[in-house]
């Protein structure tokens, strides 16, 4: 990969980087830290969903399995919050390769492999809520004790960047995956599985990967929404409403690209605040807006808004060649994989 | 370097292929053919993995790979194209034939620059950038050879890559297939257009309902009563013969 | 320890809750075997049903039983307007898009009735609600008796339908063989959309049965559906005996799960068949499709 490859992410993200120094109030970036988390949580379900095709209906798993790895190491175990983080992005690794075995060898695809990730996501939240090693029903508290070993910061501000900075390494993950062999043998998995393994890829192998990935990275969303709220419990870790956000952002934004999600989530919740906003204190007014997109993306947008741009750009300037095309011819050999 | 070793395959009651036998020697261009339904298609699945046989072994350069995955043996070296084609649609054609050349080149550069030259050699290179769902049926089945080839296989396995070709484009791309074997590949092809056959195919193995009926050079298996019974009917033969001699 | 009899009056509670899922469920199951997609909006749509029956009985003063005949063609309506005119146009024939927008859908569904109903529990306590039928040692709860009942009629009537109606054949034609059904003149997008309205029909009499005895809110569809999920997927996407078997049976083995787990842990059982059935035997137990 080359620095010109990481030209856009670097500019997106020093813009965003810049935000809270313009804006200080809370509200705000409580609400922009949130969105940056569920932007990484679908940056993680667009992986195995964009990339690898395999629609996840219950990414919770890993986010709830995140979420409670973190707090529980530091509650029960006392282990430091930092490692904690560590730990949660392995534990959702291994959760979505243990998930990605037991569906993926049993040929499960499709809409099959979206329910039985529910199912999963189902199973862990009634657990979640019934162990005493969850706290239960109660949910889970971390204590308040700002100190920046403890992954608690006094400035809202340096939570923010610590997302943003995690953000930007998937950005620079996905990039990195998108022009890997790792990238092109998956996607070929999503386009015609039996093609692919006539060339000679091991798809199971490659799905695994893909899920376990997508797993650490969504689970590393999970842990850090504990560590900035220091509360969970079953229904938010391993609630549906978290499965259903991760995976709307990349569809809405583009899926299977390396932007999407992020530009799905800003939109989504940015869609979401307006609504709030115009209709007052309708409760749900929000979600009947991120449903009504979502269809709408799906009967108007194939390939979401980043798609849409893409469109227009093509039938705008006429003259320039085509993007693809201008993108491939210009591709410089990469050294390091 | 393969060796079929009376496979069969039964499908609930249909005996799709029933104890056939074949072997290919290296360098050679080897065809299969038969009527309809005869159980070609099914013979080449069992070759390059995608159905398991029920009964036989299969050995490739002396290791038995009966019961390996269609990966592995594409790593060992079979290639295979598909007779219905199975483009990845929504990728292009460089990045489809790059899925094959990743096979033995690890480096996107390397993976690219192999999947180019294959494009050249296939005569694809004008359509590299172009999505691979928008292309002819004569590009799609150019594609699904350049795509095998990518992986460097030793012995290609090409299921009916004329069918649904003008002869105008069978005739271009019969010399692609020569030159493909005189690089050393050994190719083992179904194909229901004769004249390719004729032209093209040192040995020629039939197989009708299942099982091997013949096999010889091209010109003395379509001289074999067995064979044109088995594509024209019983006693074809006969009235053939009858009708040359009072032509004669 | 539990005595015989408590296990035993579990398990006809199980028969008669599992009763209303085979309903629930055989909306769901139709819908899969003749449209081949997994409506997800299945759950929001049997909510809506649930207000419809509360308004009626709130509002209007109407018995949940006798609101059965008005509720059926509005659903009916409702299921078939929905595929006609949102659910096919929108998904352009694609598997995964039309779990989307089901998905959208429910979405949608679920938070208008949170906007217009807020998230209270809202219950409807008629006279024969608590109203139990003496059954030998047992004592059966007389509502959820006449929806075991009517779930079984309906299930019969459904039958009925498919195989001596006109209708019914065309239906099972597309099922079988969309294009050839096609070709002889069948107007698919109509009977898709046909199908799908019987699908919420049944919903609505699932509605009827339900709420004499339960309660509903905006988010309770999700509860149901993935139950439903389960029934379908044990008794074979598309077989409308199995969605019954499999109703019956999922009923039995949730309320043994609580008697034994305890209420929180009650569904866990049926989460884990439905894990279970998937990756060992995707068909379902009772064989594939009718």
């Amino acid at each position: 990969m080359t620095v010109r490859d990481l030209i856009p992410v670097l500019v997106l993200v020093g813009l965003a980087a810049l935000l809270p120094l313009v804006v200080t109030a809370s509200p705000v970036l409580n609400f922009l830290v949130f969105m940056l988390i569920v932007a990484l949580g679908a940056q993680g379900w667009n992986i195995l969903g964009g990339f690898g095709g395999q629609f996840s209906f219950g990414h919770a798993a890993f986010f709830g399995t995140g979420a409670y790895a973190t707090a529980i190491l530091q509650l029960r175990w006392g282990v430091n919050a930092w490692a904690g983080l560590a730990a949660a992005v392995a534990a959702g690794g291994a959760v979505g390769w243990a998930i990605g075995f037991l569906s993926f060898r049993s040929g499960l695809r499709g809409s099959y492999f979206a329910l039985v990730t529910l199912a999963f996501a189902e199973v862990f939240r009634i657990l979640a809520n019934a162990a005493p090693l969850t706290g239960g029903a109660a949910g889970l508290l971390i204590g308040l004790d700002v100190r920046p070993a403890n992954l608690q910061f006094a400035d809202r501000a340096v939570f923010y960047w610590l997302v943003l900075g995690f953000v930007a390494a998937v950005l620079v993950l996905t990039r990195w995956i998108q022009r890997s062999r790792f990238g092109a043998q998956l996607v070929a998995v999503r386009e015609n599985e039996d093609a692919a393994k006539a060339l000679g890829v091991d798809s199971l192998r490659v799905k695994l990967r893909a899920i376990a990935l997508s797993g650490a990275v969504t689970a590393l969303a999970g842990g850090l929404y504990a560590q900035y709220f220091l509360y969970i419990d079953a229904n938010i870790a391993y609630g549906g409403w978290i499965s259903v956000e991760l995976l709307l952002a990349p569809i809405i934004g583009g899926v299977g690209t390396v932007f999407g999600p992020v530009v799905g989530a800003l939109t989504l919740h940015g869609l979401g605040e307006v609504a709030k906003q115009f209709a007052g204190r309708i409760p749900g007014i929000d979600l009947i807006v991120f449903g009504t997109v979502l269809v709408l993306a799906v009967a108007f947008a194939r390939g979401g808004i980043l798609g849409l741009l893409e469109r227009l750009r093509d039938r705008g300037v006429g003259m320039l060649p085509p993007s693809a095309k201008s993108r491939t011819a210009k591709e410089v050999p990469n050294a390091g994989r | 370097m393969l060796v079929v070793d009376s496979v069969s395959k039964r499908f609930g009651g249909l005996m799709a292929v029933d104890g056939a036998s074949l072997t290919v020697t290296p360098g050679s261009i080897i065809g299969l053919i038969g009527p309809n339904g005869a159980g070609k298609t099914t013979l080449f699945s069992m070759i390059s993995g995608f159905i398991a046989p029920t009964d036989g072994g299969i050995r490739f350069e002396g290791a038995d790979i009966t019961a390996e995955e269609p990966h592995r043996r594409a790593a060992r070296g079979i290639g295979r194209t598909f007779q219905i084609v199975q483009p990845f649609a929504g990728l292009t054609v460089c990045e489809n034939i790059a899925v094959g050349a990743y096979l033995r080149h690890a480096k996107r550069a390397d993976a690219i620059a192999r999947a180019r030259a294959v494009a050249q050699r296939v005569g694809l290179g004008p359509e590299l950038d172009r999505p691979a769902g928008g292309l002819t049926v004569a590009g799609r089945k150019r594609l699904e050879l350049a795509r095998a080839l990518a992986t460097e296989p030793k012995l290609l396995l090409l299921d009916e890559v004329l069918a649904g070709l003008n002869p105008s484009e069978i005739r271009d791309i019969i010399p692609v297939i020569r030159g493909i074997r005189d690089e050393g590949v050994t190719i083992l092809m179904i194909e229901h257009v004769m004249q390719a056959v004729m032209t093209l195919c040192e040995h020629v193995h039939v197989l009708a309902q299942g099982r091997m009926i013949a096999e010889g050079p091209p010109a003395a298996v379509c001289a074999d009563a067995r064979v044109i019974e088995a594509y024209l009917g019983h006693g074809a033969a006969a009235r053939l013969a009858a009708e040359g001699a009072a032509h004669g | 320890m539990y005595s015989p009899q408590i296990i035993l009056e579990a398990m006809l509670n199980g028969l008669m809750t599992g009763a209303v899922y085979a309903l629930i469920a055989l909306g769901l199951t139709l819908i899969y075997g003749v449209l081949h997609i997994i409506n997800f909006a299945h759950g929001a749509l049997l909510t809506c049903a649930m207000f419809a029956v509360w308004v009626a009985w709130a509002w209007l003063g109407i018995d949940p039983y006798a609101v059965i005949p008005l509720l059926v063609p509005l659903m009916f309506a409702l299921g078939y307007g929905l595929q006609r005119f949102v659910i096919g146009p929108a998904s352009h024939g694609d598997d995964g898009n039309i779990l989307l927008v089901t998905l959208g859908l429910s979405i949608v569904l679920e938070n208008v009735l949170l906007a217009t109903f807020q998230s209270d529990t809202r219950t409807l306590d008629t006279d024969y609600s608590f109203q139990v039928v003496a059954l030998g040692p047992l004592l059966l709860s007389f509502p959820r008796l006449i929806g075991l009942a009517v779930a079984v009629v309906v299930t019969g009537l459904l039958w009925l339908v498919l195989n001596r109606t006109d209708t019914g054949k065309a239906i099972r034609a597309v099922a079988r063989e969309k294009l050839g059904a096609n070709l002889v003149g069948i107007d698919v997008p109509h009977i898709y959309a046909v199908t799908f309205g019987l699908g919420c029909a049944c919903l609505a009499v699932a509605a009827c049965l339900l709420m004499p005895t339960f309660y509903v809110n905006p988010r309770i569809g999700g509860a149901f559906v993935l139950v439903a999920f389960t029934v379908v997927v044990l008794g074979g996407m598309g077989s409308i005996p199995g969605a019954l078997l499999g109703g019956l049976f999922i009923g039995v083995v949730e309320s043994l799960c609580g008697l034994f787990l305890g209420d929180s842990l009650g569904q866990l059982g049926i989460f884990l068949i439905f894990i279970a059935v998937l990756l060992v035997r995707p068909t379902g137990l009772f064989g594939a499709k009718a």
